[in-house]
């Protein structure tokens, strides 16, 4: 990967970029998470696309603070946020979480956040659909995957068609799950479940999702959330199945299948 | 005119204004208790609205995503609302003493249209027993979880019933017609085999029979009119507004609260004096989010008049399928019930007097709305266009800012917000270490 520009090195030679890349806490953070963004970042390399990040300047969206009622906070950051974005006139913003994607684009406008977002399954297939990125070696031609939809892009967004069109392109044998599009079941860590435990049940919400998609017999089960990613990972472990199936982001399987 | 026939046109006025007058009574309270909410303005984008009316609840769009329950729920609602065409004849019978007043004008048509509504009938009685089927013999799990222990699944069978004696009550007296002489309707298509009820009767018999069944399916009608106040079968007319009033923005989108975002731009305006009173005379503020039903808006209120109990959005929710307690349909539920005891409250004390019970704890317990991920799952499967799920972040919102009442774990990732940026106890300064390492 080469180096990654802020939006404050641009600012300081007067550039801007295309567009900028919003990582996300998780992206940020968790170790899981940073590959998928390493991922996304080689792939906007390899298409030559002017983006930069806001680093250290960028702060949670807010949405799991929202989520579990916290207005203030929400807003606070919203605020914060947007003070940043709008300063450095960001016009275009993508990003690998749909949390991000989805509060951005529907809960910043309101507060003085105008900008066209989207999410970094949609900016791939504009990519491959240009001809910027090219699918080559077919590391995953025929290979068995199915696509768990984030709800925060699929039925929150109407987004079903980007990251299924991206695993097309890798000519993946795509399977369905008995639930999937917007009729998808949670992973179960939205509206800030990822960060508490479960009510009392009998069973874990994830558990119930990988069985599903083990049902499918694929190998790979693509994801398109860096929360999703955590809650599948754990239940194909806990399913003991990580020796035949690995959950990946949809942008990791691309960026196996290009060369820059 | 013989007397008998006035009779007949009184005792028919005297139940028509009997029942028009109870309906209009208890549709009003409905009325009032969802104007007990706060308002909320759902009145943009207005063409927007007449085609989601027009392809949600008129073309039951939704309805289809299950098909077996779809088609037979389109068989009961065309028949609900065609067979209502005979109804105003019926009704225009009634006021002028007439009998089958359409006839004479429509001629032809007249017979085709009376054979039509009569297969509608038997299509009708037909989904009635597949409905009765499902709920009874199949036991399908959705109508049988906890909270629908009790009248709600009464309800839902004596509507069944209901509708079965009315479309046979419709057959019948057509029955008893075909027997008759000089009838201005007929052959009828289906109860012209149905006539053998009425093998060997005299004239003057079936003329009586014919008024028998008449008058069952004009009481059945009206009688039904007023059992829907008192029933989730309310749907038939709440479902059209709830629809018009639904949320267009995407799914995902909470919406931002207006008393929120001004403390917030006060906070951030460096000029402002963050110690300055409140302006003299300034309403109290509203509560934060939600802990019992007047702190809705309006439109919530409506969605828990239009349920239909359903159940589509209980089957789909990722936390009920999982054994946990909540359901997003009990959550419904719950709010019309505590709506109701509040009217009656009203009703009887004149204006509320606070009985010391709220939506919160008394019906829907922290457990349930803790439980939600948030899906939107049961907001895209319901049929009527409900929002359950606003509902319950409403009242989270009521947990945290009213009464700091958050999960301990949630309390700490918020604690992280607000000091790091991040959900998790990491340092700002680390953001980039993924692009280094
Ligand atoms: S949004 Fe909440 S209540 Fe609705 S289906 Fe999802 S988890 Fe269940
Ligand atoms: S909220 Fe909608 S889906 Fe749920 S029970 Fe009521 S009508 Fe059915």
């Amino acid at each position: 990967m080469e180096a990654i520009q802020t939006m404050a090195d641009m600012a300081a030679r007067s550039e801007k970029p295309d567009v900028l890349f919003w990582v996300g806490c998780a992206g940020s953070f968790d170790d899981r998470a940073k590959k998928i963004t390493r991922s996304f970042a080689e792939l906007l390399q390899k298409a030559g696309v002017s983006f930069a990040v806001l680093g250290q300047e960028e702060s949670c969206t807010g949405d799991p603070a929202k989520r579990a009622g916290n207005e203030f906070l929400f807003q606070m950051q919203a605020a914060m946020n947007i003070q940043t974005l709008n300063a450095y006139e960001v016009k275009r913003v993508v990003t690998t979480c749909p949390h991000c994607f989805n509060t951005l684009k529907n809960e910043y406008p309101e507060l003085g956040g105008n900008y066209e977002v989207l999410h970094h399954t949609q900016f791939l297939q504009k990519l491959l659909d240009e001809g910027k990125l090219k699918v080559e070696g077919g590391a995953f031609k025929g290979r068995k995957v199915t696509f768990h939809d984030p709800c925060y892009l699929g039925r929150a967004n109407d987004e079903f068609e980007a990251p299924r069109s991206v695993l097309r392109d890798l000519e993946a044998d795509l399977v369905e799950m008995k639930r999937c599009k917007n009729r998808g079941f949670c992973c179960g860590a939205g509206g800030a479940q990822m960060f508490k435990e479960a009510e009392k049940g009998n069973k874990e919400v994830n558990i119930e999702r990988t069985e599903e998609a083990l049902d499918t017999g694929a190998e790979i089960v693509a994801v398109g959330c860096p929360f999703c990613t955590t809650m599948m990972t754990d239940g194909v472990k806990n399913k003991e199945e990580e020796a035949r199936v690995k959950v990946y982001d949809v942008s990791e399987l691309l960026n196996e299948s290009t060369r820059s | 005119m013989e007397t008998i026939n006035m009779i007949e046109i009184a005792c028919f006025v005297l139940a028509l204004g009997t029942a028009v007058f109870f309906f209009q009574k208890n549709a009003g309270r409905i009325r009032r208790n969802i104007q007990l909410g706060r308002d909320v303005d759902r009145s943009d984008r207005a063409s927007e609205r007449w085609k989601i009316m027009g392809r949600v609840a008129l073309g039951q769009s939704k309805m289809v995503a299950r098909p077996v329950a779809g088609f037979f729920h389109i068989l009961i609602y065309a028949g609900f609302l065609l067979i209502n065409i005979e109804v105003l004849e019926i009704f225009i019978d009634g006021l002028l003493g007439t009998h089958r007043i359409f006839s004479g004008p429509l001629g032809g048509l007249y017979t085709a249209a009376i054979d039509f509504f009569e297969l509608l009938s038997v299509g009708v009685i037909l989904a009635c027993l597949v409905f009765l089927w499902r709920r009874n013999v199949q036991r399908i799990k959705r109508f049988h979880t906890a909270e629908m222990k009790g009248w709600p699944t009464k309800d839902a069978q004596l509507i069944l019933y209901v509708e079965l004696v009315l479309m046979g009550a419709l057959l019948m007296m057509n029955a008893a017609e075909s027997q008759m002489e000089g009838s201005p309707a007929g052959p009828f298509v289906i109860s012209q085999y149905l006539g053998f009820v009425f093998k060997g009767w005299s004239q003057d018999a079936l003329h009586i029979a014919e008024r028998g069944f008449w008058w069952l399916h004009l009481i059945g009608i009206l009688a039904f009119l007023n059992y829907l106040p008192f029933s989730k079968h309310f749907h038939i007319i709440l479902s059209f507004p709830n629809v018009w009033y639904s949320k267009l923005d995407s799914k995902g989108s909470m919406g931002n609260m207006a008393s929120v975002k001004e403390e917030v731009e006060k906070m951030m305006d460096p000029n402002a004096d963050p110690f300055a009173a409140p302006a003299e005379g300034a309403a109290e503020p509203e509560r934060f989010g939600a802990k019992d039903v007047f702190d809705l808006h309006r439109v919530q209120l409506m969605n828990a008049y239009t349920c239909t109990e359903c159940g589509r959005c209980t089957s789909v929710c990722p936390a009920h399928e999982t054994g946990k307690k909540l359901s997003p349909r009990k959550i419904m539920m719950d709010v019309r019930d505590r709506l109701d005891e509040v009217g009656k409250n009203i009703d009887k004390n004149g204006d509320f007097e606070d009985d010391g019970l709220s939506l919160l704890d008394d019906r829907i317990s922290r457990e349930e709305l803790w439980a939600c991920t948030s899906c939107n799952a049961c907001v895209e499967a319901c049929p009527v266009a409900i929002d359950p799920l606003s509902i319950i972040l409403e009242m989270r919102r009521y947990l945290v800012m009213e009464e700091s009442a958050a999960p301990q774990e949630l309390n700490l990732m918020m604690t992280n917000v607000e000091n790091n940026g991040a959900p998790w106890q990491f340092a700002q300064a680390d953001r980039l270490n993924w692009a280094q390492d």
